[in-house]
């Protein structure tokens, strides 16, 4: 038998006398690492991602997945991970695919950034007896109003406004297609949307029927594969997204195996079934940024100028000049999407190498939009990276008009940041399509909780609010006075424009 | 962009009276009503704003410099020379005040802009704005801290009688008073930092830390200002200029703009004025001021008086005959009018905007 020499991860180990024999874990496992030996559980470890569905459905506590102890001879410039990918490599001649956002040490600069808060020269506002605003629009804004009176001295609108989308808070969830993740997963996450008034993203895998009942808090989006993508679809949401990129993966297109489309999955796309679903690395329509304003304005046509267009893009070297051109192309969203971002597969190389932290690009691409006075001109959605509320409002003092999580909202329904999306055997339901196992993501026990999350976040960031004394989240947006940096030098601070903690 | 400046805190109190009807009268009233307000301040900063002072002078600009060097007075001349037609030039009239030991060379110009010098689709008050943020930004030492038509403010590092006698304020004579004393936390006195700021014939007075100053402050360097001074009332005084001057909303509508209605008031509104304060705070949340703050802003034609949105900070209005009054305590508006027709304290982000009888 063939036997890898990468070494497993993980040791997953049952206590056979606290074992009832129940099954449970084999049951559950949507890697194969358990099945029946007769009178006990036997363990594969090798395929073992420690996802944890075994050990919280086992009754009697008796699983324990561990580190595995067994390491290469400790090495500081060999790490056990360079040796074990290379080992993979050498056996399978393939590029190694991962899921989720980039989980090496690289610096995470929220974690380098403090805010503030009022003492004495002025007061802090408790939110629970003040009003504190999170109320947020996305869409361009204009640079002025104008306002007359008529002749009874009432004032009249004279400027009319694009169409804007309005969020009960600054949150949304980033795009995640249906194929990529379950229907049950994209349910949660539009019935959550639509509770706490704020937006899902279909990904670009098109709209299932079945979420036609939330589509008013649902941004579709349009990318490389033109998958699901009809008038119907276009003007089924509140926003229609271009996917120019993604923070996981920039530069390059997706993937999904054949063995992810069954029937639902293939008519949603509109493909037939069983077939690999490939978008190209470019949009082989925009090939220039003259070309990107060409197919926003086909989807404003499309749409009759009724609805915002974003325009996703992963953070690179150039992201601000990038963004810029974007806005004057006419997206009236800019979502940008960092290198920390959430896949459901990418060549690890990619991952882990490529693109820049949305910290910076953030900070970048407000700073060159206030310089050339075209701020209003779109809103900047931060997305990459964001773990917490303090996350979110550090993003949103930095500049973003609002944030987008993914992997956080995943997390709500039972995910662990194991990694394994991109193979389809999601045992918690999310990034799978098998049916037995999609079947245990319950929307309406998981829509609670993913809920509860999002109005954690916003009672959360209205005590940030509060703290740092102002009572609406627009007077935190692009407030970098709010922030300063620890551990940071002046070239990051200056890149940030915070000043270093202390002054 | 500059992000690494430190910015000027203070506590204060403050005070302004208006005669609608334009009848003029001298400095003593206010310096008597901000004098009694000595406990809101520390003695680190105290000034005046007038209207209706330089009549005979009424078609110049007016404007105060302030020079810490002989070389910056030099450097400033002959910018403004190249630019402007100088009617006078003139030594502020001060007399000695044992407390106030060091002050700049105070110089005052009456000035028109040369109208070969003004380009484009510049407005005359654009160019003068120019040159203000040119001068204050550019030439060390130097710092225009009054540049309005008809009105003038005068301000120092000292306490509020201290102040209104070096400037020999009982010698004017105007319809808009506002005084400010003020409380600096972490700077010591600079004659520049204390209050009023002015900007052509905009004046203000304020009283509070503005906890949004940072993106006050971005927003409005995407229109060209540069905000040198680094106080939350240069904000505020920007922020009416753009909204008023540049962007032509009215005053009220500027006051819903920097202290906005909440979305619970705006959604009970009927559909047309919901339209508008929506379309306001999704056009200028940036402009929105917030945290506390009670501030006078006077104006060639009026003054108005507003607070912060939930009020954190004091303001009380009284009327007596064609007199109103504004101030931080009502001690400091009895003390100058005993007896007041209306006394009240203003609702939270509700402007009181008087304007003089054309």
């Amino acid at each position: 038998m063939f036997k890898s020499q990468a070494l497993p991860e993980f040791l997953a180990s049952i206590d056979t006398n606290k074992c009832i024999r129940c099954k449970r874990c084999i049951q559950n496992c949507g890697w194969s690492v358990y099945s029946w030996g007769g009178d006990r559980v036997q363990i594969d470890t090798q395929k073992c991602v420690r996802c944890l569905r075994c050990y919280h459905y086992c009754p009697v506590e008796a699983i324990e997945i561990k580190e595995n102890d067994t390491r290469y001879r400790a090495n500081a410039n060999w790490s056990f991970y360079n040796i074990r990918n290379l080992k993979r490599q050498a056996e399978t001649g393939g590029i190694p695919l991962t899921g989720m956002g980039c989980d090496l040490p690289y610096p995470i600069l929220f974690d380098n950034l403090l805010l503030d808060a009022c003492q004495v020269t002025n007061p802090s506002i408790d939110p629970l007896r003040e009003p504190m605003e999170l109320r947020t629009f996305l869409g361009k804004k204009p640079a002025k109003l104008t306002i007359k009176k008529d002749a009874n001295g009432k004032p009249k609108l004279k400027t009319k406004l694009t169409p804007q989308i309005e969020l009960a808070a600054p949150f949304i969830f980033s795009p995640m297609s249906f194929g990529s993740i379950s229907l049950n997963a994209q349910k949660i996450l539009a019935m959550t949307a639509k509770e706490r008034g704020i937006l899902m993203n279909t990904g670009e895998g098109g709209l299932h029927e079945d979420l036609y009942p939330y589509r008013t808090n649902v941004m579709v989006q349009v990318a490389s594969g033109r998958f699901g993508v009809n008038p119907q679809y276009l003007n089924a949401g509140v926003a229609v997204e271009i996917k120019i990129g993604q923070g996981a993966k920039p530069g390059i297109g997706g993937h999904l195996p054949g063995e992810k489309i069954p029937l639902e999955v293939a008519k949603t796309r509109m493909i037939p079934t069983g077939t690999d679903a490939l978008s190209p690395a470019p949009q082989h329509d925009i090939y220039s940024i003259e070309d990107l304003r060409q197919l926003i304005y086909a989807l404003k046509e499309a749409t009759e100028y009724k609805k915002p267009i974003s325009v996703k893009i992963a953070t690179v070297h150039n992201v601000a000049a990038i963004a810029s051109g974007i806005v004057r192309a006419g997206a009236d969203i800019v979502y940008l999407d960092g290198f920390r971002g959430g896949t459901g597969a990418a060549p690890a190389i990619i991952r882990d190498h490529m693109g820049i932290p949305i910290e910076h690009a953030l900070a970048a691409v407000d700073d060159r939009l206030r310089e050339e006075g075209i701020r209003n001109e779109a809103s900047i959605v931060a997305a990459g990276g964001i773990r917490s509320a303090g996350d979110a409002a550090k993003a949103i003092a930095l500049g973003a008009d609002a944030v987008a999580i993914g992997t956080a909202a995943l997390i709500t329904m039972g995910c662990t940041v194991c990694g394994k999306c991109y193979t389809g055997n999601c045992s918690w339901g999310i990034t799978t399509q098998r049916p037995e196992l999609t079947a245990r993501l319950d929307p309406e026990v998981y829509g609670e909780r993913l809920s509860n999350l999002i109005r954690a976040w916003e009672h959360e960031l209205m005590e940030i609010l509060g703290a740092l004394g102002v009572n609406a989240v627009e007077s935190l947006r692009g407030s970098r006075e709010r922030l300063r940096g620890i551990g940071l030098d002046s070239q990051m601070l200056d890149i940030l424009g915070v000043k270093p903690a202390g002054r | 962009m500059n992000h690494d400046y430190q910015k000027d805190i203070a506590g204060c109190g403050l005070t302004g009276l208006i005669n609608k009807k334009k009848k003029p009268i001298d400095g003593s009233h206010i310096k008597k009503s901000l004098s009694l307000m000595n406990d809101r301040g520390n003695g680190l900063g105290a000034g005046y704003a007038a209207y209706g002072v330089y009549p005979e002078m009424a078609d110049c600009y007016a404007f105060h410099v302030m020079y810490d060097f002989d070389s910056s007075r030099m450097e400033a001349e002959e910018l403004l020379k190249a630019n402007y037609e100088i009617e006078k030039i003139e030594a502020m009239p001060t007399k000695p005040v044992k407390e106030i030991v060091i002050s700049p060379l105070l110089i005052r110009y009456f000035l028109k802009p040369k109208k070969d010098k003004i380009t484009g689709d510049q407005s005359e008050e654009d160019f003068v704005v120019k040159t203000v943020m040119q001068v204050n930004s550019e030439i060390e030492g130097a710092y225009i801290f009054s540049s309005g038509k008809n009105m003038g403010a005068f301000k120092g590092v000292g306490n509020p009688a201290e102040i209104a006698d070096f400037f020999c304020l009982e010698e004017y004579e105007g319809y808009i008073w506002t005084g400010h004393t003020r409380f600096p936390t972490n700077t010591p006195g600079w004659w520049g930092g204390a209050h009023p700021f002015t900007l052509l014939d905009w004046s203000i007075v304020h009283n509070g830390e503005i906890s949004s100053y940072g993106i006050n402050k971005r927003y409005l360097e995407m229109f060209g200002y540069k905000l040198t001074l680094l106080t939350d009332t240069e904000v505020v005084a920007y922020l009416f200029d753009l909204l008023v001057r540049k962007h032509g909303l009215d005053i009220g509508m500027a006051c819903k703009v920097l202290a906005s209605p909440f979305w619970k008031d705006i959604d009970k509104m009927d559909a047309e004025d919901k339209e508008i304060y929506t379309a306001l705070r999704q056009t200028y949340g940036s402009a929105l001021l917030n945290g506390p703050f009670s501030l006078l802003f006077g104006h060639s034609k009026g003054l108005v008086g507003i607070n912060d949105r939930i009020k954190l900070r004091p303001l009380v209005a009284a009327t007596k005959d064609d007199f109103v009054y504004m101030a931080s305590e009502e001690s400091a508006i009895r003390e100058i009018c005993p007896d007041p027709e209306r006394i009240w304290t203003p609702r939270a982000g509700e402007p009181v905007i008087v304007d003089l009888e054309e």
